[in-house]
């Protein structure tokens, strides 16, 4: 059963620590519980976003820069 | 030059409002510049006409030069007001605003670039016969050239990596000893860091307070407002400002302001300026540190105090008026403050907190204002910062502008939302703010202090 991770917060999705730097986790990549996927952006602050669960990225479901309501669907984990 | 006739708003918030209220009194047509996610904001709403410029990230929108110049054009803007944050500071945007035929609200483009780069601004300001925090003024690469600079200016001297930024590689020295064991260690660290070892010094002033003059000028003649205080600040983000300061001595203001009115000449300033100083206290020293080429949030204290409506003359200057004030006509009475009220929750760390306004209660009565975005049922969106509004008082006295303050803090009722509220009102009963006894390092302690009851 594929695990959904859900933003915390609205705000803008981030894939990198900085636009410089390489992408947190690609599809495909195998997770901990506690690793971290993704920046959500809220007015200016930048609040980390950990994987719940372990297992492997099958899909991210939202896109770098992307807007984000809380509650929805950024990444798919199996 | 074209006639000002019609203003394209390249920005949003608070400050779109404030420039749709300022143009609209001199009979100028509004176009609002509005991401997605604004299409339902207050400025919107107010505008003549609204611009969808884009996707909510600011980087795609607001801060978007082909974009907005397009939009502005198709628009038949005259002019482009930047207001501030975004592209107000620009340069680059400035040039491509007169590039494109229009008029930018504010200085020219290589204003900005003198006044906006740390290493010109401080050698135009010196030129100006400003003073500037003592220092190396430049790099160092020599660590007898280093100690001899030391020794002139004194300690505490923070030694900083001149090829760092945000705070690396600072050090500071409390005495010689320190300074001849820290300095290699800098240069070294620098090196390894930044692959450059250069260096430079500057004296550290302890207990500083924020002051910073407001000017205006046409481009020959520059003007100041008096000056504002903004020590109350947590995290470099101002909190509480107010003028005038509570501690200046009057000898010292005009001296000050002169410097303010120097350097703005100098530079041929054109529009809405300020001037930003470290001022100590105890030396009654000032020390330029930067100037910002724009208008600022917290200008509405400065019109309560002087009665000039800023925004309005910043527009007349863009549209080619000369500036119609003599500096003897600026007159100051009274002390205003005003606080910023943000979504964040002062109990959470000030974590932000975007959402629904459901129940807005604004307060009023004498010597108050609340310039703001919000309404009803507007919803506050995630992507921008957290100034929700700003509330303004004016009073006869520092302490009834701080009482006043009080009472309209108790009037204003934002349901739905954390904001800053709280904190403010236990600042306007704190012993130390009372007493105008601060300085830019004062709040965080404070905020420590207080946790407890700022959780209440």
């Amino acid at each position: 059963m594929p695990h959904e991770l859900l933003s915390p917060l609205p705000g803008t999705f981030y894939r990198r620590p900085a636009p410089d730097k390489p992408l947190y986790k690609n599809e495909g990549d195998e997770v901990a519980v506690g690793d971290v996927i993704g920046l959500i952006e809220v007015m200016k602050s930048f609040n980390e976003v950990k994987a719940e669960v372990a297992g492997k990225i099958v899909k991210f479901l939202a896109d770098n820069e992307e807007p984000v309501m809380a509650g929805q669907a950024l990444v798919e984990i199996a | 030059m074209k006639e000002l006739k019609s203003l394209f708003i390249a920005n949003r918030g608070e400050i779109a409002v404030r420039i749709i209220r300022a143009a609209r009194e001199l009979g100028i047509r509004t176009i609002q510049a509005h991401s997605v996610a604004d299409a339902d904001s207050l400025a919107v709403k107010m505008a003549d006409e609204a611009v969808n410029i884009g996707p909510p990230h600011a980087a795609k929108s607001y801060l978007n030069i082909p974009v907005i110049i397009e939009a502005a054009k198709k628009a038949g803007a005259d002019a482009i007001h930047p207001g501030y944050g975004f592209l107000a500071e620009n340069a680059g945007f400035a040039d491509a605003v007169v590039a494109a035929g229009m008029i930018f609200v504010g200085p020219s483009g290589d204003a900005i670039r003198t006044m906006g780069d740390k290493v010109s601004a401080r050698i135009a300001a010196e030129k100006a016969g400003v003073p500037v925090v003592p220092g190396s003024g430049g790099r160092i690469e020599d660590l007898t050239e280093a100690t001899q600079i030391a020794e002139r200016i004194g300690f505490p001297i923070m030694i900083k990596a001149a090829a760092g930024g945000g705070g690396r590689g600072i050090r500071i020295a409390n005495t010689a000893e320190e300074f001849a064991q820290f300095l290699p260690q800098a240069q070294g660290e620098a090196q390894a860091a930044f692959g450059d070892g250069g260096l430079y010094i500057e004296k550290v002033i302890t207990k500083a307070r924020h002051i910073e003059v407001q000017v205006l000028g046409d481009g020959e003649r520059a003007i100041h407002c008096f000056e504002r205080e903004c020590s109350l600040q947590r995290r470099r983000q101002k909190l509480w400002e107010e003028a005038p300061s509570p501690v200046l001595p009057d000898k010292v203001r005009r001296k000050l302001c002169a410097s303010a009115v120097a350097l703005a000449e100098a530079v041929h300033y054109k529009g809405a300026g300020t001037i930003e100083y470290l001022y100590d206290d105890e030396s009654h020293d000032f020390y330029f540190i930067e100037m910002n080429t724009r208008i600022q949030v917290e200008h509405p204290v400065t019109e309560f105090i002087t009665g000039l409506d800023l925004v309005r003359e910043m527009i007349l200057i863009a549209g080619g008026a000369r500036l119609k004030h003599r500096q003897d006509d600026i007159k100051r009475s009274g002390h205003a403050i005003e606080v910023r009220i943000n979504a964040e929750d002062p109990a959470r760390n000030f974590m932000p907190f975007p959402g629904l306004v459901k129940g807005l209660r604004v307060p009023g009565g004498p010597g108050t204002r609340f310039d703001t975005m919000l309404y009803d049922g507007y919803q506050v969106p995630p992507f921008y910062d957290s100034l929700l509004g700003k509330l303004i008082v004016w009073d006869e006295t520092r302490e009834r502008a701080i009482d006043r303050m009080k009472r309209a803090l108790g009037e204003l009722e934002i349901g739905g939302l954390k904001t800053t509220k709280p904190l403010h009102l236990l600042l306007a009963d704190d012993a130390a703010v009372r007493q105008g006894q601060f300085h830019t390092r004062w709040l965080e302690p404070w905020l420590e202090a207080n946790a407890a009851k700022l959780a209440e």
